[in-house]
């Protein structure tokens, strides 16, 4: 694979006042691939997303976006990069006094210049694009969790990203729509060519969509695997990501 | 990452064919950097009789998204074409993944964006919502009514602990700003009258008119709205709060009446402590009249504590009093009714804290008139 590396980690260092959350944490993602983030709940996916996308600022290390550091970047620059991705959040974060529509119109109608009626055609396909015609004017308080999802995906693909970031974009939603989800963003992913970069624990998605991943760990604070989901469950010697894979609790591990 | 804009290479040429068929070359890029520029040069086409057939070719363009696909949805309208008088030309494979992600048919026709209905409907519905309001109003008095009845016949059930506890957030801790607001209050009272009744050598009628006013009449209701503002609101919004995140379905679901756990508490704090407030409000107004009286209208003390208990009645303090009490289960029931309405997200705590303010404020000044009135025939 000679495709170009588009997000690049460097000795990433995270810590919260006196607590060390990541240590020395180094990976790249490259262009057009859906790489995984996978670990135990507490072992800091989320807020190595959080540092990705520029919301919290590292310790130490570099993170670059594209060509920029978005560590070390003017406000400016930095606000150029934000254009070029689009993040899901956990809880679809959408806004809760305003319609689905005028949510995924938000940044478009922010940032491309266009017209109102052009706005809401927009609005239209993107709504389209993840299945969700005809719940434009509902208030986010009046649809599902599976079409929150959706609608947050909606509203972070508006600008047509290079880079899509989601955390645990399966999360409380049934099997069926969870892999749904799933093929949802399999698709985007080949139609768009779109680079995708998930956060999640659960295993379905993981195999699923995963084409790289990394695996987090809460002791020691670090990547303690990496490599295709597959080799990771079938050839880690690790215990620890052995028990992840196979979902079994330490004891039974040690029985068989 | 390539979205800088080059608007010099978007665009099209326009080709017709006198058979009724119109063909857009379009060349260049056409994505998110172009469509804006894209659509400036198509809204400046005259309008003109719908062609038969519109075919889009798109041999010369190099990127298309679906910002892309939008600016030929724009072109359809403008046309007044359906999409089935609509064809491509020359579109290569990623054009064709473009193409293929957007129902032009569908799309053209779905009206984006929800208008709110015309003003008929409008007043329609906030009519219905206006009598569900006051239903729900009425339903919510009479299982009060009923969580009360359960309280006196079923002690253990009632919440003591918490009851003390409001009864602190909602008295103890209103009590530096009502004294000071009374006092000042008084302080004002006195200045103003004074500047009047010194006209007539009338400087001792201060002390009367300071203590009726405020015992009967002021002292209440400053009371009151400080309460609300402080208090009531706080109930509306802490009840809002529990209400969008399912703690109120849980108490429920766990077999507590959401009644009894949350608002008798809140009630019964209020009513032991709003008169109290009362009291506290009236001496600080009190003292405040009196500091002008001996400072600049050169009373003595005594004097016009003498001339203050004249005026006041037994029968004028428990009127003030009894409509505090009054007042107290207006601001508990306001705030707690509010916030058990509220629905939605997070902005619905804010609207139940500043509803149950206005709305408590607007019952007290209204209760005021209807004592008012029953004083007068008695």
């Amino acid at each position: 694979m000679n495709r170009e590396e588009i997000v690049r980690v460097k000795n990433l260092v995270v810590r919260y006042g006196r607590d060390l959350i990541l240590k020395d944490i180094s990976f790249s993602v490259q262009e057009k691939e859906i790489f995984i983030i996978v670990g135990g709940s507490g072992s800091g996916k989320t807020t190595l997303m959080r540092h990705m996308v520029g919301l919290e600022a590292p310790a130490a290390g570099q993170i670059f976006i594209g060509e920029t550091d978005i560590s070390a970047v003017s406000e400016d620059r930095f606000f150029n990069t934000l254009k070029h991705i689009g993040v899901l959040f956990q809880s679809s974060a959408l806004i809760g006094s305003m319609t689905v529509a005028e949510n995924v119109a938000l940044p478009i109608a922010e940032f491309s210049n266009l017209s109102t009626g052009a706005v809401a055609a927009m609005v239209e396909i993107k709504l389209s694009l993840v299945g969700l015609e005809g719940y434009a004017d509902h208030l986010p308080s009046e649809i599902s969790g599976g079409m929150k999802k959706r609608a947050g995906l909606a509203r972070a693909l508006a600008l047509n990203p290079d880079i899509l970031f989601l955390d645990e974009p399966s999360a409380g939603l049934d099997p069926v729509i969870a892999s749904e989800i799933d093929s949802l963003i399999l698709h985007i992913n080949q139609t768009l060519g779109t680079t995708i970069i998930i956060v999640t624990h659960d295993l379905d998605s993981i195999f699923t969509l995963g084409q790289r991943a990394i695996m987090l760990d809460k002791s020691s604070k670090n990547i303690i695997a990496q490599g295709t989901p597959a080799d990771m469950r079938d050839n880690n010697p690790n215990p620890v990501v052995r028990r992840f894979f196979s979902r079994k609790p330490a004891d039974s591990l040690v029985k068989s | 990452m390539s979205r800088e804009s080059n608007q010099q290479n978007a665009g099209f040429d326009i080709h017709e064919d006198g058979d009724g068929t119109i063909t857009f070359f379009f060349h260049g890029r056409l994505d998110m950097s172009t469509a804006p520029a894209c659509l400036r040069r198509l809204s400046s086409i005259k309008s003109r009789r719908p062609p038969k057939l519109l075919i889009v070719d798109l041999a010369e363009v190099s990127r298309m998204d679906d910002y892309g696909a939008m600016v030929i949805l724009q072109l359809m309208q403008k046309l007044n074409l359906g999409s089935d008088s609509l064809e491509f030309a020359n579109a290569d494979e990623s054009h064709q993944k473009t193409l293929s992600r957007v129902d032009f048919g569908r799309t053209a026709r779905a009206m984006p964006f929800g208008r709110p209905g015309n003003i008929i409907v409008q007043l329609g519905e906030s009519s219905i919502n206006a009598v569900k309001g006051a239903l729900f109003f009425v339903e919510f008095i009479g299982s009060m009514v009923f969580a009360f009845l359960k309280a006196i016949k079923q002690p253990r059930s009632f919440r003591a602990n918490d009851t003390i506890r409001y009864m602190k957030t909602t008295g103890v801790d209103a009590l530096p700003v009502v004294g000071l607001i009374s006092f000042l209050l008084g302080l004002v009272m006195a200045f103003m009258s004074s500047l009047q009744l010194s006209q007539f050598g009338a400087n001792i009628y201060v002390a009367s008119l300071v203590g009726v006013a405020m015992v009967s009449e002021l002292g209440p209701i400053m009371t009151a709205i400080i309460v609300s503002g402080r208090s009531g609101s706080a109930y509306a919004a802490e009840i809002s709060t529990m209400k969008i995140s399912e703690e109120i379905d849980a108490l429920a679901v766990m077999g507590f009446d959401p009644n009894l756990f949350l608002v008798i508490p809140r009630m019964i704090a209020a009513m032991v402590v709003v008169p109290i407030l009362t009291v506290f409000s009236n001496i600080f107004a009190i003292a405040g009249g009196m500091t002008i009286g001996v400072f600049i209208l050169d009373l003595s003390p005594g004097m016009y504590m003498a001339r203050t208990i004249e005026a006041l009645t037994l029968f004028e303090i428990m009127w003030g009093l009894l409509k505090a009490l009054v007042f107290a289960v207006l601001i508990a029931l306001t705030g707690c009714f509010r916030g058990f309405q509220a629905k939605g997200g997070a902005d619905a705590v804010g609207n139940a804290a500043t509803s149950a303010v206005v709305t408590s404020i607007f019952l007290i000044i209204l209760f005021d008139s209807i004592f008012a009135v029953i004083r007068s025939y008695w």
